[in-house]
């Protein structure tokens, strides 16, 4: 049961083989036997898990359940959920319960009848690329302990990968879903900007920001991905679309796909063994019926650079709400309102996040905004003219998740620079809304290899068929980490 | 003071009068309990969104379209970032570089009779923000408390071009625009409740020069009369400033209106940077002409309008007619005083029109300016049917001029000891009022000639002092006539009788 698919798991409830009570037990002491090595929860509540079971198991009796009803799923700490602690991995929140549910715990708890595990560990405020500037202590890579997960989702990477939980919900903003997908073996995929609810995850860059499932496979994510999308009037930048089935196409053959590959991401930057890895993953394609074309994205040296002008000055203005007067943490001891302020926000945010408030008050500010904001939003709009153009040739892009496998904890945490460039092959299809996935493609070592693959606008459907096909025809996604 | 001339603009932020908040569901009625009005994303949560109030957008058109101004087609969100205890989110959502309303003018009318004239105001632009809530610092030993309930009301800010001349301009154009926000129904303008109020930017220059002085901003005015005493005061201490030879610097300053000074609050070095940038959270707000179409198809006749058609329909004077529309009420109470006025089957027409029209300026207009400022809203004393009806009484001669002005100050003081609350049952009760008081008019021929024989027969003195040529003994005469009548004889009738007597 551990190692099942989603699928397997709704059956078996449907079949009732299993309670949902037995099989979120059944996680819950997994997680307590391994976080302790592994560090990927930050909460979990046994009861109030179980309390959910209890409700699933009910509407299995009563025959109202939905296709996942029952399932147990580990919740990246960024959603709030009601009565839950929601920390988004800062201490500045170490101790808030949320009084309410993200648009996405909501459907996920009330509509789909999900079981949620507990809530993962993060980058503080999704600001990292190896969850260690998490204010409850980095995540371990279950493939090897002595290596990160890649982040910031790398709480609900390590669990997945771990099989602590069957699937995840993460959230990417630069890379966050599918970064730690590949080091960890995973299939993340993050959608098209506005097709999840942003009400109720807590921002980061709200221009970027955007929930996607994390699993083992890519039919798991479609599945968790059904129960996550829709229309919602409380995010002014929700899509009002069709209701999707993203499971329709999965098997649809891959014959005469146009696969696009950026000259500019198979160039230099990237470690060979992971390039290889990448280009085998490409011949697998072609052997399926898919072509390869040459494309480019001219401007896709510039995304690092806008990324880190964008993202920081919306996160320091989303970030002035935790300022110690209505919640979270609060100085014990300060003068005036202004040294309240100082000090509350001084010792709540970590060195990572206070790093980006400042660079992002920088860029914003009187007499820098034109030469950096703007021009960084002009940037982003030529990136995202890159890929109209480059979609007209190809159906799908792809190329390397990550130029490395999973690093050592602490090798680039002292250069910010080098830790950003982690998501170098990422960040552009945040700066342009597309739907990016990242599938398991390889070893290296003994490490996990990513592929990513970019659709196009609401392509979720299309790029979940195309990993859908592949991971049928390989078993890189079933390999598991050596972890007991 | 003579060679210096004062330059003064205003920003005005007036609380747009929708059932929910800006960019939530959550109540703006006033007064409530502390923090009870505040929702999930009024008291900015982590993870909370705003969702424009749609509303709160047609305010603004509604505005846009009563001055004549652009309703800007595309108009964008910004974030001012500022850490302030009453500003949740550590920004306020605004606009900056794209308002939703552009340009635009509103027509004044300053000071009075012979010295009044009309002055255009052009208005530069009006934008949408969101308020923010209150610091409370009394009851809480040495702490502050936060309520929440004011956040995230609708603002609409306004903001004038620096066309006003003196305080009386200011005064006159925070009047315009107070009445013409009432009017279309977009703000109570209620001034205590802070649901409009005021900012004047303040500079002097010698009279001929073109560039304009150093600006001081005075915050926060919410009442005329402050607005006034704070501009006197202002421009009194920057000409002292600049005639002892020192320089205006730009500040921001509070008015204190229990000494009547302004007094610095932050100089321009300490302004603010509020990093505006587009909220990514809001889309750019789109207005389509069909949109616009909608909103103006649901607005009722404009004050310029209203006025003009006072003006030809009536027979009004411009002075007049402006009187009568300073605000939506008065112009209403005025057209259904004019109504009652009418005999069965009588037409409008300018004569009793223009009859009301007096009694309504020189009556009740006076009364109203009586109450003074401290008066919450315009309240009427007298509804527009009683007065309608005792002028009707009194255009058919059933009671004098006299005894119509003294129950109409008799209704009002009873209406105003009752705290407006109601009209006494009037005017249902005038004509019963009139009979049981004996307060009608002795219009019989045969009794004023009998009572203008006495009085000519008991005053030969009068009468030959007349014939003398002494026209003063004429109005004693009269005097003693209305007197043996109790003040009841129509006049008119008693001057004829008694020409005709004394000529005849």
């Amino acid at each position: 049961m551990i190692n099942a698919s989603l699928r397997e798991l709704s059956q078996a409830l449907a079949a009732k083989k299993i309670s949902s009570v037995e099989l979120s037990t059944l996680f819950l002491d997994r997680i307590e036997r391994l976080n302790p090595t592994l560090n990927a929860f930050v909460t979990v509540d046994r009861e109030k898990s179980l309390k959910m079971a209890v409700a699933a198991d009910a509407r299995i009796a009563a025959g109202t359940a939905g296709p996942l009803t029952g399932v147990p799923i580990a919740q990246k700490d960024i959603f709030c959920a009601d009565g839950w602690r929601t920390t988004c991995g800062s201490k500045m929140l170490a101790n808030f319960i949320s009084p309410y549910d993200a648009t996405v715990i909501r459907k996920m708890h009330a509509e789909a009848g999900l079981v949620s595990l507990g809530k993962t560990n993060m980058d503080e405020f999704a600001m990292g690329s190896s969850n260690e500037t998490s204010f409850f202590g980095p995540v371990r890579n279950p493939w090897d302990t002595e290596r990160v997960p890649g982040g910031s989702s790398g709480g609900s990477a390590a669990a997945v990968a771990a099989r602590l939980a069957p699937a995840a919900t993460g959230t990417d903003t630069g890379g966050s879903i599918r970064q730690p997908a590949a080091l960890c073996n995973l299939t993340g995929l993050k959608p098209t900007y506005g097709v999840v609810s942003r009400y109720g995850m807590i921002a980061f860059a709200s221009s970027l920001d955007q929930g996607g499932p994390m699993a083992a496979s890519a039919e798991d994510c479609a599945l968790l991905l059904n129960t996550m999308v829709g229309f919602d009037e409380r995010d002014s930048t929700s899509l009002e679309r069709p209701v999707e089935d993203y499971t329709r196409d999965l098997e649809k053959p891959l014959n005469g796909l146009r696969i696009g590959l950026p000259k500019e991401f198979f160039g230099e930057g990237c470690d060979a063994d992971v390039m290889a890895a990448v280009r085998a993953a490409i011949a697998e394609y072609e052997k399926l019926g898919a072509t390869c074309v040459e494309v480019s994205l001219p401007n896709s040296h510039l995304s690092v650079p806008a990324y880190y002008v964008i993202a920081p000055a919306e996160a320091s203005s989303n970030l002035s709400r935790f300022d110690g007067v209505r919640y979270g943490y609060r100085a014990p001891d300060y003068g005036n309102l202004d040294d309240m302020y100082m000090k509350s926000r001084a010792q709540g945010f970590g060195a990572e996040v206070k790093r980006r408030i400042l660079i992002g008050a920088y860029v914003l500010s009187h007499g820098y905004y034109d030469a950096y904001y703007l021009q960084a939003q002009r940037i982003r709009r030529l990136i995202a003219n890159d890929f109209v153009e480059a979609f007209k040739q190809c159906d799908v892009i792809m190329g390397p998740t990550s130029p490395s496998t999973a690093f050592k904890l602490g090798e680039k945490a002292a250069d910010p620079v080098q830790m950003y460039l982690s998501d170098i092959y990422t960040i552009a299809v945040n700066l342009a809304g597309l739907p990016g996935m990242s599938i398991p493609c390889g070893f290296v070592g003994g490490l996990p290899v990513g592929l990513q693959l970019i659709g196009n606008y609401f392509a979720e459907g299309q790029l979940l068929n195309v990993a859908h096909r592949y991971q049928q025809a390989t078993d890189w996604h079933q390999r598991r980490a050596a972890i007991e | 003071m003579n060679q210096w001339e004062v330059v003064i603009g205003i920003e005005t932020h007036a609380q747009l009068a929708t059932v929910s908040k800006i960019f939530s569901g959550a109540s703006t009625a006033f007064g409530a309990e502390p923090n009870t009005q505040a929702s999930a994303v009024d008291l900015a949560l982590p993870g909370v969104l705003p969702v424009l109030n749609k509303k709160a957008v047609e305010c603004a058109i509604r505005f846009g379209l009563a001055i004549g101004a652009e309703v800007a087609q595309k108009s964008v969100f910004a974030r001012k970032n500022y850490f302030y205890p009453d500003l949740p989110k550590g920004y306020q959502i605004s606009q900056m570089d794209l308002p939703v309303v552009v340009g635009g003018d509103i027509t004044l009318q300053v000071g009075q009779g012979d010295k009044a004239y009309e002055k255009v105001v052009r208005l530069t632009r009006a934008h949408l923000e969101e308020d923010a809530g209150k610091s409370l610092h009394e009851d809480f030993h040495g702490k502050s408390g936060i309520d929440l309930n004011r956040a995230g009301t609708p603002l609409l800010e306004i903001v004038s071009e620096p066309d006003m001349r003196s305080s009386d301009e200011a005064v006159a154009y925070a009047k315009s625009l107070h009445a013409l926000v009432r009017w279309i129904g977009i703000c109570d303008g209620n001034m205590q409740e802070g649901s409009f109020r005021c900012d004047a930017n303040v500079s002097v220059r010698p009279k001929g020069q073109a560039e304009y002085g150093t600006r001081r901003e005075i915050k926060n005015l919410n009442s005329f009369r402050f607005l006034k005493e704070a501009i006197d005061f202002e421009v009194q201490w920057q000409i002292n400033e600049i005639e002892e030879g020192r320089r205006i610097q730009q500040a921001t300053v509070l008015f204190d209106p229990e000494n009547g000074e302004t007094r610095m609050m932050r100089s321009k070095e300490d302004a603010h940077d509020y990093r505006y940038f587009p909220d990514p959270d809001l889309l750019p707000l789109i207005i389509s002409r069909e949109w616009i179409d909608e909103v103006r198809e649901d607005m009722w006749e404009l004050p310029n309008d209203r006025k003009l058609r006072f003006q030809s329909d009536f027979g009004l004077s411009s002075y007049d007619a402006s009187l009568l529309n300073i605000n939506f009420d008065i112009g209403n109470y005025f057209e259904g005083a004019v109504l009652a006025a009418l005999a069965n089957g009588e037409r409008i027409e300018p004569e009793p029109a223009k009859f009301a029209a007096n009694w309504v300026i020189n009556e009740v207009l006076a009364k109203m300016n009586q109450e003074g400022e401290g008066h919450p809203t315009w309240k009427f004393g007298v509804s527009a049917e009683t007065l309608g009806c005792l002028l009707r009484r009194l255009r058919e001669g059933v009671i004098g001029a006299k005894t119509a002005k003294e129950l109409f100050a008799e209704f009002w003081e009873e209406a105003r000891a009752n705290n407006y609350a109601s009209h006494g049952g009037y005017p249902e009760k005038i004509d019963e009022l009139i009979e049981s008081r004996g307060l009608k008019q002795i219009s019989d021929t045969g009794a004023i000639e009998s009572l203008v024989d006495e009085v000519l027969a008991a005053n030969p003195a009068n009468v030959a002092e007349f014939k003398a040529g002494k026209e003063k003994a004429f109005n004693a005469l009269v005097g003693q006539v209305m007197k043996a009548a109790k003040g009841k004889a129509n006049p008119q009738q008693v001057n004829d009788l008694l020409k005709q007597k004394l000529e005849g």
